[in-house]
């Protein structure tokens, strides 16, 4: 289960960003904005790539003495950011991937919803709800 | 039994009653549960339930037939109106009232029935079998009811007006518009669709009073009395009644259509509103507004509303964006942007709700939800690979919808299109499901589980070792280890570099005593770190070993410089000079062949080796008539050996005298020099005669002291100090020898053996500190690659 999810919009403003609230909040602030230096790496390293749902899913972005912090990019360059417990069992890359697309899926659903405007602050409940679901329950 | 002819209400009334009978939407046979039960609503007695089972031959069939259904209905009727039971009477019989159901604690359904019997209109009687509800006037509904609904589906242009008001107006206010159309009479045949679900839904829901009770608080609050009426007498309808009054266009057509289309619904419609009963139901006059409103927005009922003009039409109604937004979350069931027509009347609903002070759920109510396609039982097949797409993607399965039952056929496109993406979401689930199984294949590589257990500690391992780890399991993450291999290997030059830098550095400074310590401390992790590192900097550019230690002047010092020092030696015992102090004092220099080696075994000194040597001393003294001997000792070639004992005892002690000269001097070993000194002094006075004869002097004495300051010196524990005692107590005899003068030569030679003996004490001190100041040059290299490794976490 994730510990921080955040929506990075195209500009590399956060859309969303929620964590798991009994830890320090900002300190995973922090790390989901440096770890957007490594999404743009991973981004140019891909190049022109054909577009698949394997390129848009980044992968393990970089591992930190507590937790993991994980990739994933949409073809509107609007970023995934998960961090991950590392104490946690070790998730599957499986799933992780299904994690994504579950917020890719929710993701879109709010894209579709006309009265979002994108580039807006996510509001969504039903993307909460989808969020919540793959957060820690961390009482 | 053929040839029955029905009216149309009749034909609607039936076709509605066989589809709720039709619980398993085969659309030709009814459950016989249902039969019996809405035989026993009938109020009938069960032998006349029973002839007329056998008269429409259900009972000859095993089941009911749609024909036989109809035929038990028209039974059933012509049973209540209490004409007597027979075949002809089922075409004969004319204005046959309806049949009636009745459920037990059902006040509507008579009432609804009181709707069909419109024919006969005779509110009155049915006012009586109906008891009247609390603010409700059952005569006028039938009548206005009718109105209503006529004027609903007939006036659609007069409604465009409407819808100009409406949307800011919440629904209980748009009875004032209807009201306005009840005024203009229409054809009687409009109202014919509505009154034939109407009535037909009310008997079959068991929760309609609770419902209707608590639809009403909603819509009467705002609604004054007089209105009630209209919204009352379709508030207990189940909404998805209005649907059937929604297609008025339809109904007019073909009835078949119609009537299959009404049955499919009512089907759902039975489901869903017997199970429960919620405030969200829509009424069938709000159904129809909310249908009225989408005409004008999107002429066709079967097609969609896209997002941006639902957002303007939503947009009037003034609510929040957020809330707006929500609703749209809600109602946008298949998410694809746009709203069908239940899709709209739901969101609509919702609208209304929220500006009437309801709070928006946080999801959508069943009454609510696109109704025309049940999950459980889907009408058509369509629907039901739309569900199966919905099925693979569990997360997301809203059930599958489809626009209003009579535009089914139209909207398979509709569905068809959906059920594709839902098809694409299910491919894409299994293409991940073999990218699931490819990955699972490679499970064992996992990166984290294949790191650990080389390494004990994770993050703390140099980076080196996290290469190797990424190295190994390139086949597992198609991503991962692109990005560690791309990092890293950029990194390891630059460690590389780094350490070959660092150690360059460190080769330069002279740190061993400080970095030992700490080398100590960190065993095993830095040792294999370490060694890691060594095997890649084997690889490296610093391969190349560690720069020269520090100078090592008995290097400069080499044998040329004993003829120096015997120079030196014949010259400081007249000249006390302290230029000669570069040199050892004047020291003959003795044959020490076995000493040659031992200085680079023993570099362990002791002061006892010293004191071994002073004690010695005066013992050379009477050895003194061996230095005859030495000179027989030189003369048999050890000379040359001596000679460089000497020097190395001179150049130790000078280069001791060099590096140590920081080191200070116990008075102990003050004094000790200065017996050496003395003993020297006068050894040096001898040797001045003769070169190289002093240092034979007594061999055997100092083999014996060697063996003794062997096994002193065996145990290297405190070499440090005693290097240095050694060191320092050398380096102060040094300056001393040149001073005396006049030293006989038995003290030189006992100096020179003791300079000797330091020397290789020195020496072997000497190699040992330098490898111990190359592997704490390695450790800080180690350490300091890993601070190079935990930096850039620390700065991402």
């Amino acid at each position: 289960m994730a510990v921080c999810i955040a929506v990075i919009a195209k500009e590399n403003y956060p859309l969303y960003i929620r964590s798991v609230p009994t830890e320090n909040e900002l300190k995973f602030h922090y790390t989901v904005h440096t770890s957007l230096d490594v999404v743009d790496e991973k981004i140019s390293a891909m190049g022109k790539a054909l577009v698949d749902q394997r390129e848009l899913y980044l992968g393990l972005l970089y591992p930190t003495e507590d937790y993991k912090v994980y990739g994933y990019v949409t073809n509107s360059k609007v970023k995934f950011v998960m961090v991950v417990d590392s104490s946690n069992t070790a998730l599957r890359d499986n799933e992780i991937r299904s994690m994504f697309r579950k917020l890719h899926n929710s993701y879109t659903d709010i894209m579709c919803n006309p009265f979002y405007n994108p580039g807006d602050r996510i509001h969504s409940r039903a993307f909460d709800n989808t969020v919540t679901s793959m957060m820690m329950q961390v009482c | 039994m053929e040839g029955l002819t029905l009216s149309e209400a009749e034909q609607r009334y039936y076709c509605d009653l066989f589809s709720y009978c039709d619980t398993e939407s085969t659309k030709k046979v009814a459950s016989n549960g249902r039969v019996l039960e809405l035989f026993r609503a009938a109020q009938l007695p069960n032998d006349v339930v029973m002839q007329i089972m056998e008269l429409c031959g259900a009972t000859r069939l095993g089941y009911f037939g749609r024909s036989q259904f109809y035929i038990a209905l028209k039974l059933v009727a012509v049973a209540q109106s209490g004409l007597p039971l027979r075949v002809e009477s089922l075409n004969t019989v004319k204005d046959l009232p309806l049949p009636r159901f009745v459920v037990s604690k059902n006040e509507q359904e008579s009432r609804h029935t009181a709707l069909y019997s419109s024919d006969a209109d005779n509110p009155a009687s049915y006012s009586g079998v109906i008891p009247p509800p609390p603010g409700r006037i059952q005569v006028k509904k039938g009548s206005v009811s009718h109105d209503a609904v006529q004027q609903r589906t007939s006036t659609d242009q007069q409604e465009s007006t409407s819808p100009v008001v409406s949307p800011q107006q919440s629904p209980p206010t748009s009875p004032h518009t209807w009201r306005k159309h009840n005024r203009h009479p229409s054809g009687g045949n409009n109202e014919r669709p509505l009154a034939g679900p109407g009535p037909f839904w009310a008997p079959f829901s068991e929760a309609q009073p609770g419902s209707s009770t608590a639809s009403d608080p909603i819509w009467s609050g705002h609604s004054p009395p007089p209105h009630q009426e209209n919204w009352v007498s379709f508030a207990d309808t189940p909404p998805t009644s209005a649907l059937l009054a929604m297609h008025p266009a339809s109904v007019q057509d073909q009835t078949t259509v119609r009537t299959v289309a009404s049955a499919t619904t009512a089907n759902e419609i039975r489901r869903q509103s017997s199970s429960y009963d919620d405030p969200w139901k829509i009424t069938d006059e709000q159904r129809q507004y909310y249908v009225n409103q989408f005409k004008t927005i999107q002429p066709d009922l079967n097609g969609f509303i896209p997002g941006s003009a639902a957002k303007e039409f939503f947009t009037k109604s003034k609510l929040p964006i957020l809330e707006l937004s929500h609703i749209w979350e809600l109602s946008d069931f298949d998410k694809d942007g746009a709203l069908t027509l239940d899709e709209f009347c739901a969101a609509f609903h919702l609208v209304v709700a929220r500006k009437n002070g309801y709070d928006l759920p946080e999801k959508l109510p069943e009454s609510l939800m696109p109704k025309l396609i049940d999950l459980e039982d889907s009408a058509e097949a369509g629907e039901q690979t739309a569900e199966v797409g919905y099925a693979s993607s569990p997360a997301e399965a809203p059930p599958s919808k489809s626009p209003s039952m009579p535009s089914l056929n139209q909207t398979w496109p509709e569905l068809n299109q959906s059920s594709e993406q839902w098809e694409t979401f299910s491919e894409r689930s299994s293409s991940s499901q073999t990218l699931t199984q490819f990955d699972s294949n490679i499970a064992p590589a996992d990166p984290d589980t294949a790191i650990v257990h080389p390494v004990p500690i994770r993050m703390t391992p140099s980076k080196i070792h996290m290469q190797e780890m990424e190295l190994k399991r390139t086949g597992s993450d198609h991503a991962n280890p692109t990005s560690p291999l791309l990092v890293k290997p950029a990194d390891l030059p630059e460690e590389n570099k780094m350490s070959s830098s660092v150690k360059y550095t460190a080769g330069n400074t002279v740190n061993g005593y400080s970095s030992s310590d700490s080398y100590t401390s960190d065993p095993e992790q830095i040792g294999s770190t370490v060694t890691r590192q060594r095997s890649h900097s084997g690889t490296s550019p610093d391969n190349t070993a560690p720069p020269p230690p520090p100078p090592r002047p008995h290097q400069s010092h080499s044998r040329s410089s004993s003829l120096d020092l015997n120079r030196s030696f014949s010259v400081t015992p007249g000249q006390q000079q302290a230029g000669v102090v570069a040199y050892p004092p004047a020291v003959p220099p003795r044959p020490q062949p076995s000493q040659g080696p031992g200085p680079h075994v023993h570099r362990p000194v002791d002061a006892e080796g010293l004191i071994a040597h002073t004690s010695t001393s005066p013992q050379q003294i009477p050895e003194q008539p061996n230095f005859a001997d030495f000179s027989q000792f030189e003369a048999f070639a050890v000379s040359g050996v001596s000679k460089e004992d000497d020097d190395e005892i001179e150049t130790h002690s000078e280069s001791l005298q060099v590096e140590k000269s920081s080191d200070s001097a116990s008075s102990l070993r003050v004094a000790k020099a200065d017996g050496r000194v003395e003993d020297k002094a006068p050894a040096s006075v001898p040797t001045s005669a003769g070169k190289g004869t002093t240092p034979l002097a007594p061999p055997p004495k100092p083999l014996r002291r060697r063996l003794k300051s062997e096994d002193e010196l065996r145990p290297e524990a405190e070499e440090h100090t005693q290097k240095t005692g050694v060191i320092a107590a050398v380096l102060a005899s040094q300056p001393s020898i040149p001073r005396s003068v006049g030293k006989d030569k038995k003290a030189i030679q006992a100096s020179i053996r003791r300079n000797k003996e330091t020397n290789t004490v020195l020496a072997r001190l000497n190699s040992e500190l330098q490898q111990q100041l190359k592997d704490v040059l390695e450790e800080r290299i180690s350490l300091e690659v890993q601070l190079e490794q935990l930096r850039p976490f620390s700065h991402l």
